[in-house]
């Protein structure tokens, strides 16, 4: 306890130097406003930003980029409450009780209470971050690659059951990840594989440009025919307070968010999605008034914005400790940290201390900006929903070819987005989740070594895996999942996955 | 024809094309696996999963069902983009993101001719002031310099 206050106080004396502030600041600040335009989420935020970063140290680097990840989660709930638009997708169940909270003329109570939520989950989260990390690291120490074979494949089956709907389809879309990221040089061989000659190649797919292709030019091609809508309920400054009834009803639904994000966090999937609708689903069975969820209920914005805040940081945990991605956006976040140089995982904390605990720093500086940016700002970044949608998207387009050539200078990478930004338009169009495949391609090279580097150890003894405490549990527990995603099928029943998919087509809103 | 069919069949497809290529890699043994061993397994998995797709894709949504409306603009993006990673070598990145802008707005979204300028021109030189020469990223110039 005592030595993680000593560490706490030195990512303090990083955090609030001038630089670690003013990127942090800038990072909150573009957040906010990736999280507020519609069609931008923080993936291809971070995405588009990271060349930006090139020119800073590792440690204003990974602060700014933190910042835009968990500004973007504040930001999108501007546009849930009063447009009824999710700003990302983590704020699509804040759009039903927020905007219902707006139309009753209480946009400004709605504001505050998701702010104020957000901070306290954002905060208690960094906590639960900076006591979980350090001891996980420790005992990730004793994993070989057998134990990371198992995790990384408990990885991807967590991330297919989390995702909603199908879980056959977003196991395709993992292994169609993992095959692209077959692509290059074999590590072990030296051999080119699906190369067809282009030398840009050998290094293998980038995730930087799948992940903008994904999830930015993708949503471009499907929002860009569609009309702006045009109706904004314009808070007032004096109406952001919340009453005393409001506060009351906001508190447990607050705590219960947080725990339940940082939870859902820490395993891999979308987390900041589904700890939303896990929260949302929570607080209406637990609320004495449930009649009251989709007109306006308190509950039903406080818990979902404060779960999906607490997910954020939740999120953190395996990667810092492990080196290993939950979900597509600490994936983009590893690969940018390996751009600056830093290898995320046990050893981390340990060699490089001041950028560990800067960065758990200056979460809590970055929690305590967003609420200054976010209440008294509010009518700021609602002015930024006024741009025209034919305006933004060929300049968002613009920055997706800057960001995406300039990480290695390579027109390749620009045609690699080209082709992504197609594909995820049919796979949106067909419903599949597009999550997995970024995933997919971060996972592959890791997966691969794994496995490789576990049988020249046991000299091609697949028993191995099934030896070893520690990845025998891990596996058994993928076998678990893959039972509990077949029950359904043999029960006849809709579980929890087939209905957060039917939200998410918006039948409930 | 059901939109999981449709999706499955290009799965099934795309294990089938990685499949055939994977053949002209060493496969190895089961025991010491070869630079193909994993692309065959991921193939199989998929040609799997696309079949499984395929097989529970009755109750799903109709292809016809799913709105195509915005597939000119969609073709026109596409298209732009095409041409920026063609052009951006071969004539900067200022040119090129000009050309680009100003197809999009003055082209594709009908925007007026000051609009177009003032915008394309704006974009096109604050970018390029903002990351080449405040934030040294290397982005390429014209042949001609700029």
């Amino acid at each position: 306890m005592f030595e993680t206050i000593q560490n706490l106080a030195l990512g303090f004396s990083v955090a609030l130097s001038p630089s670690v502030l003013m990127y942090a600041f800038v990072g909150c600040l573009v957040g906010t406003l990736v999280g507020v335009l519609p069609g931008v989420g923080p993936l291809a935020g971070i995405s588009l930003l990271l060349p930006a970063t090139f020119g800073l140290n590792a440690t204003n680097a990974i602060v700014m980029l933190a910042g835009i990840y968990y500004g973007a989660m504040y930001g999108g709930s501007t546009t849930s409450i009063l447009m009824r638009i999710p700003g990302e997708a983590a704020s699509v169940m804040t759009c039903i009780d927020g905007y219902a909270m707006a139309r009753k003329g209480r946009a400004g109570a709605a504001l505050a209470i998701a702010a104020v939520g957000s901070y306290v989950a954002g905060t208690i989260s960094v906590v639960a971050l900076m006591f979980l990390a350090p001891p996980l690291a420790t005992f990730a120490l004793r994993f070989g690659p057998p134990e990371y074979f198992a995790l990384l494949l408990l990885g991807l089956l967590v991330l297919a059951y989390m995702s909603g709907g199908s879980m056959a389809k977003a196991l395709a879309m993992a292994a169609f990840g993992l095959l692209l990221g077959m692509v290059g040089i074999d590590q072990m061989t030296g051999y080119f594989r699906f190369a067809y000659g282009i030398v840009e190649l050998g290094d293998g797919i980038g995730v930087v440009p799948v992940a903008v292709g994904l999830f930015g030019v993708a949503e471009i091609l499907i929002s860009a025919g569609q009309k702006t809508p045009q109706e904004i309920v314009q808070p007032k400054f004096r109406e952001l307070l919340p009453s005393k009834t409001e506060w009351r009803e906001s508190v447990m639904p607050t705590a219960r968010g947080t725990v339940l994000g940082f939870l859902i966090g820490v395993i891999p999937g979308s987390a900041h999605i589904i700890s939303s609708f896990v929260s949302y689903a929570l607080e209406r069975k637990l609320s004495k008034t449930p009649e009251q969820f989709g007109k306006g209920a308190v509950a039903g914005v406080a818990g979902p914005e404060s779960a999906n805040n607490a997910a954020t940081s939740g999120a953190f945990v395996p990667m810092l400790a492990l080196g290993v991605p939950s979900g597509p956006i600490p994936a983009v976040m590893l690969a940018a940290m390996m751009v600056h140089g830093i290898s995320p995982g046990p050893m981390l904390i340990n060699q490089q201390p001041q950028l560990f605990w800067g960065f758990i720093a200056s979460m809590y500086i970055g929690n305590v900006m967003l609420l200054i940016l976010n209440l008294p700002m509010v009518g700021l970044f609602v002015n930024v929903l006024r741009v025209p949608y034919p305006l933004l998207y060929p300049a968002i387009l613009a920055f997706s070819v800057l960001g995406v050539y300039a990480v290695n200078g390579s027109v390749v990478d620009v045609w690699i987005m080209f082709a992504m930004g197609a594909v995820g338009f049919v796979l949106r169009k067909l419903q599949f989740e597009t999550a997995p495949v970024v995933l997919g391609v971060v996972l592959a090279p890791m997966i691969e070594m794994a496995l490789r580097q576990s049988l020249a150890m046991s000299d091609g003894r697949y028993a191995i895996f099934f030896s070893r405490p520690i990845a025998t549990t891990l596996l058994a527990v993928g076998a678990v999942l893959v039972i509990l995603a077949l029950r359904p099928l043999v029960m006849r029943t809709l579980d929890w996955r087939a209905r957060l998919a039917l939200v998410e087509k918006g039948e409930n809103l | 024809m059901t939109i999981d069919r449709v999706g499955g069949g290009a799965l099934v497809l795309l294990a089938l094309f990685t499949l055939w290529e994977s053949r002209k890699l060493p496969l190895g043994t089961l025991q010491n696996p070869g630079p193909s061993y994993v692309p065959v397994i991921l193939s199989l998995l998929l040609l799997g999963f696309g079949l499984v797709v395929i097989a529970m894709g009755r109750g799903s949504d109709g292809v016809a069902s799913v709105g195509w409306g915005e597939w000119r603009h969609a073709i026109a993006i596409l298209g732009c983009l095409a041409f920026m990673a063609l052009a951006l070598e071969r004539l900067g990145y200022r040119i090129t993101i000009f050309a680009a802008l100003a197809f999009l707005l003055g082209v594709v979204e009908r925007r007026g001719v000051v609009t177009t300028t003032v915008f394309a021109v704006a974009f096109s030189g604050l970018s390029f002031y903002l990351f080449a020469t405040v934030l040294r990223v290397q982005l390429p110039r014209s042949p001609w310099g700029f």
